[in-house]
């Protein structure tokens, strides 16, 4: 008994401190959203009261919430497939020997190690009307680039196609690792088999590529509610809301209109998403995937 | 590293590996365009920003205008103090927390990893508002620390040196304790020398992200002296410049530098860390 009880007391001393920061940084403000998306927001000197799910009905007949919900999803469902097709495109690429490998990987990765922020301006740019890079692009053939950015149709598009830039080389290293991992005799075997490499490809490789394909899923939907930053830069959520994802939307409640109670309760419904996300992906996508 | 590979039955040849190398590369033009288009405009006048001539001159004028717009010093400077804070900080704590997981079998140890990984599923991004509220009622909002604060303890990071930790041999750690070594000698002299490919790479995933890191940044400083670069920038570009392209590029460019330039110099070692973060 005593030895067990010192090892108990060892090991949660070890783990004192970095609990300790995730009880204050993460779960306390999970719990803490959720108590006070039932209350009203302090303003001056009338404190918070309790109301019931007052915050909750007025966001089920909030039109903005309900557009950035709707933007989330597109953006989930633009961004996710592209960007890690793109991804396995790139690392399969990459890890055959095609000309010039080392700079095209260099290539694929550097967005990665960019601050969106920074990449944004020059992007923003790319976009600009009248005489941006695309205008000039298009008027070499006489065409117009339009005004992406200040369209309700094409800001979405436009914010989305710097998403997958700036995520596809990210995934690209994962699958790369993954198959610089895979035994070089399964190609052998493969090939005395008389697969095509088609075959190989979509018999051997992507199955075993799995993990790395629901590893890679995760990071992107979790991305797809995180990845905010160029909206700041490039849009500000508009034009009318047009880019309005649910976080950016948090952040507009929560700090531009300072109704922190709201922002609360927006921060509930982001959570409920992330658990679901992480419920559907571990629970669901792990049984059926194929692991060696 | 290895013996010279073995070739390869599928890799692409004659035709087929021209096609291939084609589309990477065109791919690869696309990738790089944005950074090459801003080392084009940061380094030409500004009159040549959409003229693409080989003619024109160089400059690094733009560069000077933009040091000298907005307290870049003092932003490089906080942030090179806020991703040493972090660093230093989840070293520590992720040390201790995943020696204690990987090797120290005690009770609760299972419920203690399930409630470290929620951190993995549920960003300190996601919780700025309460995160907000706790940091304004301690009076620490508009300070580096107050940055770093959701940052320094990650589960991913966690996660990482547990698994690293887990291959190290049993046998050198009983070894350790039979020449009379504590717990934490054991952990300094076995288990941390031979995590090191661990650390680099954990360290320079987390240099990468808090270099780059914007919103929680934004939104608890409001000063010069808190700001770190990335929000520097925003507020640079977005206030003080109007439309100056090149100035903004020179600025854009100078803000990713030192890490762009680190990574240009250890290209391998950046992706080869990231690929270790990313192996499971």
């Amino acid at each position: 008994m005593r030895p067990r009880a010192t090892a108990t007391i060892h090991g949660w001393l070890l783990l004192a401190p970095a609990m300790a920061c995730l009880a204050v940084f993460t779960h306390w403000p999970a719990v803490a959203s959720f108590w006070h998306s039932f209350h009203s927001t302090p303003k001056g000197k009338r404190p918070a009261r309790f109301v019931g799910v007052e915050n909750y009905q007025q966001m089920i007949g909030d039109p903005i919430f309900w557009k950035a919900m709707v933007n989330n999803l597109w953006f989930a469902l633009g961004t996710i497939p592209l960007s890690v097709g793109l991804a396995l495109a790139m690392a399969v690429w990459v890890n055959d020997r095609i000309v010039g490998r080392t700079a095209v990987r260099m290539a694929y990765f550097t967005p990665t190690i960019l601050p969106m922020i920074a990449v944004a301006n020059i992007w923003m740019f790319f976009f600009t009307p009248q005489y941006g890079l695309f205008e000039q692009i298009a008027g070499v053939f006489g065409l117009s680039a339009g005004n992406w950015l200040g369209s309700r149709d094409l800001a979405l598009p436009a914010i989305m196609i710097v998403t997958i830039w700036k995520e596809a080389g990210f995934f690209m290293i994962f699958y790369l690792a993954a198959l610089q991992a895979l035994s070089p005799s399964l190609a052998e075997a493969a090939a005395l088999e008389g697969a095509s490499r088609w075959t190989f490809f979509r018999r051997i490789q992507l199955p075993l590529l799995a993990p790395t394909t629901l590893f890679v899923l995760i990071n992107a939907m979790i991305n797809a509610f995180r990845m905010i930053d160029h909206i700041f830069v490039m849009t500000r959520g508009g034009p009318d809301n047009a880019t309005t994802l649910l976080l950016y939307y948090i952040y507009q409640v929560g700090f531009s209109f300072w109704d922190t109670a709201y922002a609360a309760t927006l921060t509930c419904v982001l959570l409920a998403l992330l658990a679901l996300a992480a419920f559907v992906q571990y629970g669901w996508l792990e049984r059926r995937t194929h692991y060696q | 590293m290895s013996a010279a590979p073995r070739p390869d039955p599928y890799a692409p040849r004659g035709l087929w590996r021209g096609l291939e190398s084609g589309a990477a590369i065109l791919l690869a033009a696309m990738w790089a365009a944005p950074l090459v288009y801003a080392v084009w405009a940061a380094i030409h006048p500004a009159e040549f920003t959409t003229r693409f001539v080989l003619s024109a001159p160089l400059t690094l004028d733009n560069f000077a205008r933009a040091w000298a717009a907005a307290p870049f010093a003092r932003y490089f400077l906080n942030t090179f103090v806020l991703v040493t804070l972090i660093l230093i900080c989840q070293l520590c704590l992720g040390t201790l927390a995943a020696y204690a997981l990987a090797r120290r079998p005690f009770f609760g140890r299972d419920v203690a990893f399930a409630l470290i990984l929620v951190q993995l599923m549920v960003m300190p991004d996601a919780l700025i508002v309460e995160n907000y509220r706790t940091l304004a009622a301690v009076n620490l909002v508009d300070t580096i620390p107050a940055i770093a604060l959701p940052y320094v303890a990650s589960a991913f990071g966690i996660f990482l040196l547990r698994q690293a930790f887990k291959q190290v041999p049993r046998e050198l750690d009983e070894a350790a304790r039979v020449e009379g070594a504590g717990p934490l000698q054991i952990l300094l002299k076995v288990y941390v020398p031979l995590a090191r490919p661990t650390y680099i790479a954990y360290g320079l995933v987390s240099v990468s992200y808090h270099w780059n890191n914007f919103l929680w940044p934004l939104i608890v400083t409001n000063s010069v002296e808190a700001r770190p670069l990335t929000v520097g920038l925003a507020v640079f570009s977005s206030t003080d410049q109007g439309v100056d392209w090149a100035v903004i590029c020179a600025a854009t460019l100078m803000t990713s530098g030192p890490l762009l330039v680190a990574f240009l110099l250890f290209q391998r070692q950046f992706v080869q860390s990231f690929m270790r973060a990313g192996l499971k």
